[in-house]
């Protein structure tokens, strides 16, 4: 089993995982951030460059020149490999130039969109991100296009991390979105219009990383900070039946995947339990969801 | 025992002398302390028709201001209600539908916005957390009620109203003099 060295910390590893992973088992609060990349969906991954990690030394047999920055979420790990992560400050300042990047396009229109609060391009902005933009150009505005009743798209805010067409392809029957036009012009969209309904389309708001695809049926219904989350389960056929209940009193508003450490939704929940079992008698609560305590969600006053 | 000032007085109960009976001279004693004041500088003032100047840094009633165009500036965000110390902001959002772009700025807007005056302590951190310059508290006070309810200020009267704006600028102008944030 090779051994590898993320930030002088040794760990070892089964042959076949990636640097991201490793630096998970350590520790999942000091992983490189990630984006695309979602340990759910096969394929994923490589596309937004914010898990950047400074390769210092490779194994032996390796010819590749180091050191080097590489994305954690693609690359293997060999044994005797040396990796920096949060220690090397060119680590920093590249994540820096990333959000940047990410940021070039977004709209920043935070006060609106549902997913403050919980979005993990506001997060990886306030830790790596530059206090103000120097972008003064236009940004990039698509028309609205709606994709059914349930799911509500605002391309402006997509970064393309295609999670949500990878969670297509491998959670339900048959994917009837994608991503159309190429480079700049690139957009979520079902070519000729038509809503996305199939029994796990709702996870596609759980993989979304920013405010691209939020839950129609919570439209601006309540900040996410002002409603309580409690974990619950109920029995289900067709999916776990394991969510996350965002309560605003005894009303439950929002009903979504369990997030793990690193805030990914691995057991994915299907339609029924998260747009139509939205009462209290339909599920068992567990008890209150875990909260980071730096979390916004955590300095809700009303809930407790 | 000994007194915990100095202006404390022994009372006696010794008989008044015949002057002291007549009582003429202490009313006129009296008297002469009302009638100076008459020639006095008052110190207090007729307050709705006069106000006294306030503090450059005076913080007051809210108010929700509109942008250039007239538009609502809120957006319903949710900011100032988890800042607020005293839990005295609630809101409900709506949805801005076809139409009403130049009533609402964003796409999302207050449809109910509440702040009750009698938990708010005018700190001022609704207005430091708004991110679209929206809340503002100003110099004015709050009038007094008999009623509790009439404290709950909506909507109805804290968005500024189109034909007459409600200056702000007076604090931060001031502010800005003193080089401070």
């Amino acid at each position: 089993m090779p051994k590898i060295t993320i930030d002088s910390i040794e760990v070892e590893v089964v042959q076949g995982t990636t640097i991201m992973d490793a630096a998970r088992q350590i520790d999942p609060h000091t992983a490189p951030p990630a984006m695309c990349y979602h340990s759910g969906l096969n394929g994923s991954g490589g596309k937004c460059r914010t898990c950047l990690v400074k390769v210092v030394q490779t194994s032996e047999t390796n010819p590749r020149p180091m050191p080097k920055l590489v994305p954690a979420c693609r690359t293997l790990v060999e044994d005797g490999m040396k990796v920096e992560n949060n220690s090397s400050p060119e680590v920093i300042s590249a994540r820096k130039g990333i959000v940047e990047l990410l940021l070039i396009n977004h709209p920043l229109d935070c006060p609106v969109c549902d997913q403050a609060g919980e979005c993990d391009l506001q997060n990886l902005t306030f830790q790596h991100g530059a206090e103000t933009t120097r972008y003064t150009e236009d940004r990039r505005r698509y028309p609205t296009k709606s994709l059914g009743n349930l799911i509500q798209l605002h391309m402006n805010r997509c970064i393309l991390c295609f999670r949500c067409v990878y969670a297509a392809d491998q959670l339900t029957d048959g994917r009837d979105h994608g991503v159309l036009n190429r480079g700049d012009a690139s957009e979520i969209g079902t070519y000729i219009e038509k809503s996305i309904d199939n029994d796990f389309s709702g996870n596609l708001i759980d993989v979304c990383p920013v405010g691209a695809l939020t839950d129609k049926t919570f439209r601006f219904k309540s900040r996410v900070w002002f409603t309580k989350p409690v974990y619950a389960h109920r029995q289900c056929e067709t999916c776990c039946g394991k969510g996350v209940l965002w309560l605003k009193g005894h009303e439950v508003l929002r009903i979504t995947g369990r997030r793990n450490a690193v805030g990914e939704v691995t057991e994915f929940i299907c339609n029924t339990c998260r747009f139509e079992s939205k009462s209290l008698h339909h599920w068992e609560v567990e008890g209150p969801a875990p909260i980071d305590q730096r979390s916004v969600i955590s300095q809700n006053h009303y809930t407790s | 025992m000994k007194s915990l000032t100095h202006r404390a007085k022994r009372v006696s109960n010794k008989r008044m002398t015949f002057l002291e009976k007549l009582y003429l001279p202490a009313i006129l004693g009296g008297m002469w302390i009302t009638i100076r004041h008459f020639f006095k500088k008052k110190v207090t003032i007729k307050y709705p028709e006069q106000v006294r100047e306030f503090s450059p840094v005076f913080r007051g009633l809210h108010v929700l201001k509109r942008d250039d165009t007239g538009a609502e500036r809120c957006t319903a965000c949710g900011l100032c209600a988890v800042a607020c110390p005293a839990e005295a902001i609630t809101m409900d959002a709506a949805e801005r539908v076809h139409g009403e772009e130049s009533m609402y700025r964003e796409e999302k807007y207050a449809s109910r916005y509440d702040i009750n005056m009698l938990r708010c302590i005018f700190c001022g951190l609704c207005e430091e957390a708004c991110p679209k310059q929206a809340i503002f508290l100003t110099d004015r006070i709050v009038p007094a009620s008999a009623r509790r309810d009439d404290f709950v200020w909506g909507k109805d009267r804290l968005v500024e109203p189109l034909t007459h704006r409600i200056d702000i600028s007076k604090r931060h102008f001031y502010y800005k003099q003193q080089g401070k944030p």
